[in-house]
Order: structure tokens, then C-alpha cells, then sequence
């Protein structure tokens, strides 16, 4: 049976060093199966107008397919490159929370993440979602700097 | 340069060279415009505002009242047995993970709220308790407790037969249900039922979803800075209304969903707090609204009068039966439409029973309305309780909250404008949903309603309360004398829903998701 080790992107620049911590981190375990994942923040107690609600399952296939073919695919495209057993999942959520879940569901070894990109008054007010994460993960968490 | 940004331009030419002519005779325009509306609507408020043969007793009141109680008693107290459920629903531990970015029951429910928490709360339970008295109240109450059934009938409705377009948006509302309903069930006269309530819709949105909402945050912002021709604040909230529904500025209406949560929960901190300062009148307070509910307290019309006041006031307030909530939740992502109904249930609860009875308490507790010493019963001067400054709808609540805090009247006027915003922005959508019914979707069709919608905005903000606050009344209950007719005949489809969700609820086969 082989190790899984879900990874999280961030879309940006943190994101791609996670994923090149988690390639080496697989090659050294040696079976290993990634798996990545692209949270789109998100919150069941927002407020949204009634042309928002209308529209909301629209946008959120929307959301879905640019975070896909933005992210995902190229991510995925990368992996199967150097020649890595791969998947991708794009998800609704708090980031935090989702990425534990998922790490949960599919019983991950460990899950890889990038130092967070939020600075300034957010992070000092709500903390990042990083810092989130590994004080709530079931899992062990690695943070890429 | 696009449409939206040619029209403000015509706008503001026509403006800058109008306006030193028009300031000139700003009042007499004023008097003509409220002149003008109060004759064109006053055979249609006539007609819904008549009493029952022989009595004083509006039949329009009546109706939703039996409509209410049939429904509570049809779905055996929906409204208490299914609470908590409700609340469960909401916080979402009934809710898919794998529906996480759809349209969520608090979202749903939230929308919902935005468009019927606000001036009926504020200025509506000023209104009933200025010439119901305090009893008004306990039939307000009431009738909040009655219309959630109303509510959870009209809303499973909504999700049941709502349409879900090939693009993933949805369109749902008692236009809908009416129609593919009573078409599903070999029912005539559906397609002729969902047509007249669509336009009573748009007079609804016209009426009770604007020129209601301008004229009241008018009378807000005049009594603050001083009076001024109503039409100058009604063009400033035709402009930013038409900036958001027609130029899709979307930061504004983003703005205002998150203040106006905010200014809800500040107004009901406010009242309870002002309600806690004076906790030995707590006592004295309720015995006012229960002896006012049976004996009238020497209003007009005695405890009928006040019947009358607390229901018609309730009903604008809460909207249970008249049918717009039912297209707001109509969007939420569910699988089973009766949770939906059971959400929404919640809706006249926290606008009525929770939220109109804290102005009530607070009206009441600061002694605006003037009581007789000799008699112990109040003042009624015109038909409406004296008070102190004179004062009546919104300016009443406010003088009763000033009475505690001296600088809350600015903090009001905020919150009446944002809640009128708000709801305008709400209804405009409820409007347009019946309009795309009635004259089919497309940009043009779209446009032309935005924009009467606008220039309705004026027209309530230069018109005196009396007109409004009636042709208001008459278009939203003009929707209630239609959508109910519909629920009569479907309320058994939701009963089968009912059944089924309960069995599968019981059996386990529902299953929460988060604990």
C-alpha cells in the first residue's frame, strides 16, 4: 500500500513550492501518491443578494473550471511529467477546515503547505489560514517557507 | 461609453439645467405628485381595503389570517414542531460537504431577511401601535406565530417548482409553482393566476419595496437636517439604486448586505438594552399590550381596531403569504425543497415576534403614547394616539429610542436608510422576476422595469405617507389574495413532502453531516 500525501495550493508562486517539497518528500518515501488540492475560500454564512443566490450555481461551476484549468491542470500536467501518480481536487470552503477534511477522508500520511501569503492586519486579526491548519490538522502538517 | 454610463450622463444634464426651476416650486410639486398618486390609486386601495358587510373589519385582514391558521393547523403546528430542525438546518449540519459553494440555507434565509427586516419593523410597528395602542402587539405577535406556517407552505412551493436553467441559474417564486403546479395536477386557471400575481408583484415592488421605503428614510433624513422637498432624496436613491440594478456596481449592494446584519443586530442590542434599563416597566409594559389586546385601551375601534393594526401591520412586515420569499429561497441548493420551508419559517419569527415586538416594547416602556391619568386609557386624537412631540411611523420609533439615547435618532436614520436600501434592492429583484415572467427575460424588457423602478423611487419620496403607506399595503395584500388562492390548492403537495421528509428523518435515511 502506498503513502498519500495531500498537498496545498494557493495559486500563487507558495503554492509551487509546496508542490516541489512534495516531489522530493515522495521520491524519498518512494510509493507515493499525491494529492492536490485548490480551496476556493468560501463561506456558507456570507450574505449575498437574491440575483447573487440566482446566480450562484453558475458561478461556482465557473469557479470550478478556472481553478481546474488554471491550476489543477497545469499542477497535474507537471506531476505526471517527473512521472508521478497524481490527482487533483478543487473544492469549496475555509481553507483550513477543507484541507483537514480531505486529508481525513482519504487518510493521508501528511499534508504539505506553503508559509501563507496573507500579511498585515488579516493575519493579525483572524491568523492565517496556515497558521489555522496546523493548530487544528489530524494530520502531520509540513510547512513549506 | 455603455448604456449605463450614457444614461447617468443624460441624468445629470438633465438635472444640472433643471434644477434651479424645479427647486422653485419644489413644494407644489410635492403637493401635485402626492394629489395625482392618491386619485390614480385610490379605487384599487378602496377595493382591497373593504370591510366585511356590516362590520369594520377589512376582508383582506381576514384573509390572511384564516389562511394562516388553516395552515398551522393543516401542517399541526409546522412552526413548533419543526424549530429546532430549522435552526439545524441553518447552521448546516444537514448540509452536503460536496454542496459547498452552493446558495446555503443561512444564505437563503438571509437574503430573505435583507429584504423584509426594515422599515416595517421600524416604522411599521410605529404605525400600529400609534393607532392600534400597545395591544397591536400581542395580535402582531400572533400573527408572526401564525405566518410561519403561511411561510414554510409558500417556500417549499418555491424550491419545488422553481426553474433551473441550463446555465445553472434558477428562477422560482408563486408565479412558478402556480403555474406548473395546477398544470401537474390537471388544475385550470394556473397560467391566468401566476399572470395576476405577477402583476400585483410589481405593484408590490413598486409600492412596499420602494416608494414606501423612500418616503419613510425621506422623513428620516428631513428630520435630521431639516425639511426639504421629498423628491431631491428620492432622485439621490434612484441614482444609487440605479447604479447597482442597472450599472451592476456591485460593491454598493456588497456593502450594504454586510452593514445592514450589523445595523439589525446594533437595533435589537439597542432596544433590549433600553428595554433592561427600564426592566420595572417590563411587567407594566406587557400588561398594556394583553389589556390592549381585548379592551382597545380607548383606541380607535377598541380591541377590533387593534386586531386590525397588529395583523395588516404584521403581514407588511413579515410578508408571510403574500409570497416574495418564496422567490428569494427558491435559490438555496437542497435536494429535499421542504427544507427550504422549514428555514424560512424562521423568517417571521425573527422579523415579527422577535424583532417588531422590541420596537413595540420599546415604544411602549418610553411613554410616547399619551395616556389619559383619569381614565388610564390613551389619547386618540384623529384617530391615532397622541404623543409626546406629535410624532407618528418612523419619527415615533425614534423619539422613543431618543428617549434613552439622546444620539441614537442618527444611528436610526442610518439604519432606515441602509434597511430602505436594502429592501428597495430586494424587491427590485422580486419585481423584475415577475416582470421577466409576465413580458419574457431579455435586456430590454429587464431595463424597462429597472428604470420605472427608479422613477418610482421619486415618486414615493415626494409623496406624503398617508397615499403611500396605503397603496403599499393594497399591492403587497393584492399578492397575498392571489398566492394564497394557489396554496390551497398545492398545500397537499407539500403535505406529501412533509410526510416523506418525516419518514426518512425518522428512519435515519436523513442523516446529519456535521454534529
Amino acid at each position: 500500500m502506498s503513502a498519500k500525501l495531500v498537498v496545498g495550493l494557493d495559486g500563487q508562486g507558495s503554492g509551487d513550492r509546496a508542490l516541489a517539497y512534495a516531489k522530493r518528500l515522495a521520491k524519498l518515501i518512494g510509493s507515493c501518491d499525491l494529492i492536490i488540492v485548490y480551496v476556493i475560500e468560501w463561506s456558507p454564512y456570507s450574505f449575498q443578494t437574491a440575483e447573487e443566490n440566482a446566480q450562484r450555481h453558475k458561478r461556482r461551476e465557473e469557479e470550478i473550471a478556472t481553478a481546474k484549468k488554471r491550476i489543477m491542470e497545469p499542477a497535474l500536467a507537471s506531476l505526471k511529467e517527473d512521472g508521478f501518480e497524481a490527482r487533483g481536487i478543487v473544492r469549496h470552503g475555509d481553507v483550513a477546515d477543507t484541507l483537514n477534511a480531505i486529508c481525513v477522508e482519504e487518510r493521508a500520511e501528511q499534508l504539505v503547505v506553503s508559509r501563507s501569503s496573507e500579511g498585515g492586519f488579516a493575519k493579525r486579526i483572524f491568523g492565517s489560514s496556515t497558521a489555522n491548519l496546523v493548530m487544528s490538522a489530524s494530520v502531520p502538517v509540513t510547512v513549506v517557507g | 461609453m455603455n448604456i449605463f454610463q450614457k444614461s447617468m450622463l443624460t441624468v445629470g444634464a438633465a438635472f444640472a439645467t433643471t434644477a434651479p426651476a424645479i427647486a422653485q416650486e419644489a413644494a407644489s410639486m410635492d403637493e401635485r405628485v402626492n394629489a395625482a398618486f392618491a386619485k390614480a390609486t385610490g379605487p384599487f386601495v378602496n377595493f382591497i381595503f373593504a370591510p366585511i358587510p356590516g362590520t369594520s373589519f377589512p376582508w383582506i385582514v381576514m384573509w390572511l389570517v384564516i389562511a394562516a391558521t388553516i395552515f398551522t393547523l393543516y401542517f399541526a403546528f409546522v412552526q413548533l414542531k419543526y424549530f429546532g430542525h430549522a435552526i439545524s438546518l441553518v447552521k448546516g449540519d444537514y448540509s452536503d460537504p460536496n454542496d459547498a459553494g452552493e446558495v446555503s440555507h443561512f444564505q437563503a434565509l438571509a437574503t430573505a431577511l435583507s429584504g423584509t427586516v426594515g422599515l416595517g419593523n421600524i416604522a411599521g410597528v410605529a404605525v400600529a401601535v400609534g393607532i392600534g395602542g400597545p395591544g397591536a402587539t400581542f395580535w402582531m405577535i400572533l400573527a408572526g406565530l401564525l405566518g410561519m406556517a403561511s411561510k414554510f407552505t409558500e417556500c417549499t412551493l418555491g424550491v419545488k417548482y422553481r426553474n433551473e436553467y441550463e446555465d445553472g441559474t434558477v428562477s422560482g417564486g408563486p408565479m412558478y409553482y402556480i403555474s406548473k403546479g395546477f398544470k401537474e395536477r390537471n388544475l385550470p386557471g394556473g397560467g391566468f393566476l401566476a399572470a395576476l400575481f405577477s402583476v400585483f408583484c410589481i405593484l408590490g415592488a413598486l409600492g412596499g419595496g420602494n416608494m414606501f421605503q423612500a418616503n419613510q428614510a425621506h422623513a428620516q433624513i428631513s428630520g435630521i437636517v431639516g425639511d426639504y422637498p421629498g423628491w431631491i432624496t428620492g432622485i439621490i436613491f434612484a441614482i444609487v439604486v440605479f447604479m447597482v440594478i442597472v450599472g451592476g456596481v456591485k460593491s454598493i449592494a456588497r456593502v450594504t448586505e454586510k452593514v445592514v446584519p450589523f445595523m439589525g443586530v446594533l437595533y435589537v442590542a439597542a432596544a433590549l438594552i433600553i428595554i433592561l434599563m427600564n426592566f420595572d416597566k417590563i411587567g407594566w409594559a406587557f400588561g398594556q399590550i394583553f389589556a390592549g389586546a381585548f379592551t382597545g385601551l380607548g383606541v380607535a375601534g377598541g380591541m377590533v381596531g387593534a386586531l386590525i393594526q397588529g395583523f395588516k401591520r404584521a403581514a407588511f412586515s413579515n410578508e408571510a403569504g403574500v409570497g416574495s420569499a418564496a422567490i428569494a429561497h427558491s435559490a438555496v441548493r437542497t435536494k429535499e425543497p421542504i427544507t427550504e420551508g422549514f428555514v424560512s419559517l424562521l423568517e417571521p419569527f425573527i422579523d415579527t415576534v422577535v424583532i417588531c415586538t422590541m420596537t413595540a416594547l420599546v415604544i411602549t416602556i418610553s411613554g410616547q403614547l399619551m395616556i389619559d391619568q383619569a381614565t388610564g386609557n390613551y389619547i386618540v386624537e384623529n384617530g391615532s394616539i397622541a404623543t409626546v412631540g406629535g410624532t407618528s411611523g418612523v419619527a415615533l420609533t425614534s423619539a422613543a429610542f431618543a428617549s434613552a439615547f439622546s444620539w441614537f435618532p442618527y444611528i436610526l436614520a442610518i439604519a432606515v436608510i441602509l434597511f430602505a436600501f436594502s429592501t428597495m434592492i430586494s424587491w427590485s429583484y422580486y419585481g423584475l422576476k415577475a416582470w421577466t415572467y409576465l413580458f419574457g427575460e431579455g435586456q430590454t424588457s429587464e431595463l424597462i422595469f429597472k428604470v420605472i423602478f427608479c422613477i418610482f423611487i421619486v415618486i414615493g419620496a415626494a409623496a406624503s405617507l398617508g397615499p403611500v403607506i396605503d397603496f403599499s399595503d393594497a399591492a403587497i395584500f393584492a399578492m397575498a389574495v392571489v398566492n394564497i388562492t394557489g396554496l390551497y390548492f398545492l398545500m397537499s403537495v407539500v403535505k406529501q413532502e412533509l410526510h416523506s421528509y418525516r419518514t426518512r428523518l425518522q428512519s435515519g435515511e436523513i442523516k446529519k453531516f456535521h454534529n
